[in-house]
């Protein structure tokens, strides 16, 4: 059984089209990445999925329950980490891992709150105020509390948004044990580097829908290729290689001041300048060229 | 990272995993209200000073100015206690309609709590009784405090008195529900000056806390009686001085005013929380 099934969902707000018929499985055992730029309509499917909206069209089941009717059940056995923090500022780290213990009817509070906070390695800070823990700290909170209750499924929506490199990493670490511990895990990110390394496979979502699925590997060498060149010059001899790889018949995506001429294995002699910068291919290079969004 | 790996706990602790779930459940209200009094425990001096003082300085005000100026008795009653008695409702609209009000909107716009706790297995409808329960509680005990005061200038302690807490409750509960309706409604904090002029003033100065609404025009009578204030002033003062039949229609009228804005505050915070 998969852990999530989406059928044809769609989720409209007015004249907006959040989610556009929208097919998705999660198989159980597995993190998903859910890769899409900004306003692709991850945060709205990850609300989907707890309840907090109604889909307009479409079918949706987690867990075994259809939602939104078992949205309650479904919601029991699953836990969340929101893109936004919402610890209770004021009162300790062990008092509000406690009082979702018991929103999600734990029978041993106290054991639960241990073991959370074994998880997030936060034991030493239980009896600290949250106001006074560092934005780190927090961080591994929040996750922490989407795991006090030991859920079969968890949705981590972009955990690690606005963060510096250091706390990033941090939460990479707790997330790759999570994955390890074979807990499902459907995360949304639009940070490439975060699905590559946590996703066991990335669906990229543009508009609405899921555009590209698999695994980072298969996805680079389905949509890029073995290698990437890059190429830093002036405007006007960028443009004049990029209208020649692509009469070549090669793909080409901007990437900051350069191109990105991407397969480049293929292209025949001449066509890649001799002072590009030859890497290999990445999922960055994928997620530019289905979504036509610069990478994050 | 700073912390080293610890070794997480062998045996996980699996909440349970039900097939199906009911509505309002004890459980779910609980938790919420658990989390109320964890916050609680932090601002209590804070909000109990406030909540108490108001009150108080009303009292002291219109009590003994008044009372010691221009009044002596109303309706046999010496005028501090016709108004220490009185201001138990003054005391219940202010620890519940602006807290709900105000609690409301900055957890749910400002601190996305409702989102997080939304996402566990509570609905909307438990979360509002929650929020409800917890504000009605507290009320009923910042309510009971004008009439605890009065005792020290002159009010005998009466049987019926009992019941003033259990009246606060059921009439902080109404409030509540209507705090929260109002903070579902309004598009920005400043939009609850309306509310407290148009509503809130206006309820707590035809209560009959100060003087009697026979006094009233007959039109601002009839307003006055609809008022959920003015019929806990009355039962209030039936505990103080004597129970009357009507009484127990007025407890009726608070209870529906509890279930009417209950309904609403539940309806309008599921078209604000759910999209």
């Amino acid at each position: 059984m998969a852990a999530i099934e989406l059928q044809g969902v769609v989720k409209r707000f007015g004249p907006i089209t959040a989610v556009n018929g929208l097919d998705l499985d999660v198989p159980e055992g597995i993190c998903l990445g859910l890769l899409g730029p900004n306003g692709a309509g991850k945060s709205t499917t990850m609300r989907l999925l707890t309840g907090q909206a109604i889909a307009d069209e479409g079918k949706l089941r987690v867990l075994g329950f259809d939602l939104p009717k078992e949205s309650k059940p479904a919601r029991a056995a699953m836990g969340v980490v929101p893109q936004l923090d919402n610890l209770d500022v004021d009162v300790t780290v062990e008092d509000n891992l406690a009082v979702y213990a018991r929103l999600y009817r734990v029978a041993d509070v106290g054991a639960a709150v241990d073991r959370a906070l074994q998880i997030a390695r936060l034991t030493d800070r239980r009896d600290a105020e949250v106001d006074k823990l560092s934005g780190g700290m927090r961080r591994r909170l929040l996750l922490a509390r989407g795991l006090v209750h030991d859920p079969d499924l968890i949705l981590l929506d972009e955990p690690t948004v606005g963060l510096d490199p250091q706390i990033r990493t941090e939460l990479w670490t707790l997330i790759g044990d999570l994955r390890a511990r074979g807990t499902t895990i459907l995360m949304s990110t639009h940070y490439i580097e975060e699905a590559e390394r946590l996703a066991d496979e990335v669906a990229v979502m543009h508009k609405g829908r899921i555009i590209s699925r698999g695994r980072p590997a298969d996805l680079i060498a389905e949509h890029a290729g073995r290698q990437t060149a890059e190429v830093y010059a002036p405007p006007q001899r960028l443009a004049e290689l990029r209208t020649a790889a692509e009469a070549a018949g090669l793909r080409v995506r901007p990437a900051g001041p350069a191109i990105a001429i991407v397969g480049s294995e293929r292209a025949d002699n001449g066509v890649i300048p001799e002072d590009a910068v030859v890497r290999a291919a990445t999922l960055e290079d994928v997620f530019v060229l289905l979504t036509g969004e610069e990478a994050e | 990272m700073s912390a080293q790996p610890e070794t997480v706990a062998a045996a996980p602790i699996k909440a349970p995993r039900p097939k199906a779930m009911r509505r309002l459940e004890p459980a779910a209200i609980a938790g919420v209200m658990s989390r109320e009094v964890a916050n609680f425990r932090t601002y209590w001096k804070g909000t109990t000073f406030s909540s108490v003082l108001e009150p108080l300085v009303y009292l002291l005000a219109f009590g003994l100015g008044l009372g010691a100026t221009l009044v002596d008795e109303v309706e046999g009653v010496p005028y501090i206690q016709f108004v220490g008695t009185g201001m138990v409702a003054t005391a219940v609209i202010f620890s519940s309609a602006l807290p709900s009000m105000f609690g409301t909107f900055v957890k749910h716009r400002f601190q996305n709590t409702y989102e997080a706790i939304l996402a566990a297995p509570v609905d909307v409808e438990e979360l509002v009784t929650a929020e409800m329960l917890w504000i009605a509680a507290r009320s009923a005990v910042y309510g009971c405090v004008p009439l605890v005061v009065t005792f020290f200038w002159g009010l005998d302690p009466a049987p019926g008195m009992l019941l003033v807490p259990i009246f606060a409750f059921v009439t902080a509960l109404g409030f509540a529900g209507f705090g929260i309706t109002m903070a579902a409604v309004v598009a920005k904090i400043d939009q609850f000056n309306y509310v407290t002029a148009l509503f809130i003033t206006p309820l707590f100065l035809v209560a009959g806390t100060f003087f009697p609404i026979s006094g009233l025009p007959e039109g601002v009578q009839v307003i006055a009686n609809v008022n959920p204030l003015h019929q806990l002033v009355e039962l209030v003062r039936g505990g103080a001085f004597g129970f009357e039949a009507v009484d127990i229609l007025r407890f009726a009228f608070l209870v529906a005013f509890a279930l009417v804005t209950w309904r609403f505050a539940v309806n309008r915070m599921s078209a604000r929380l759910i999209d």
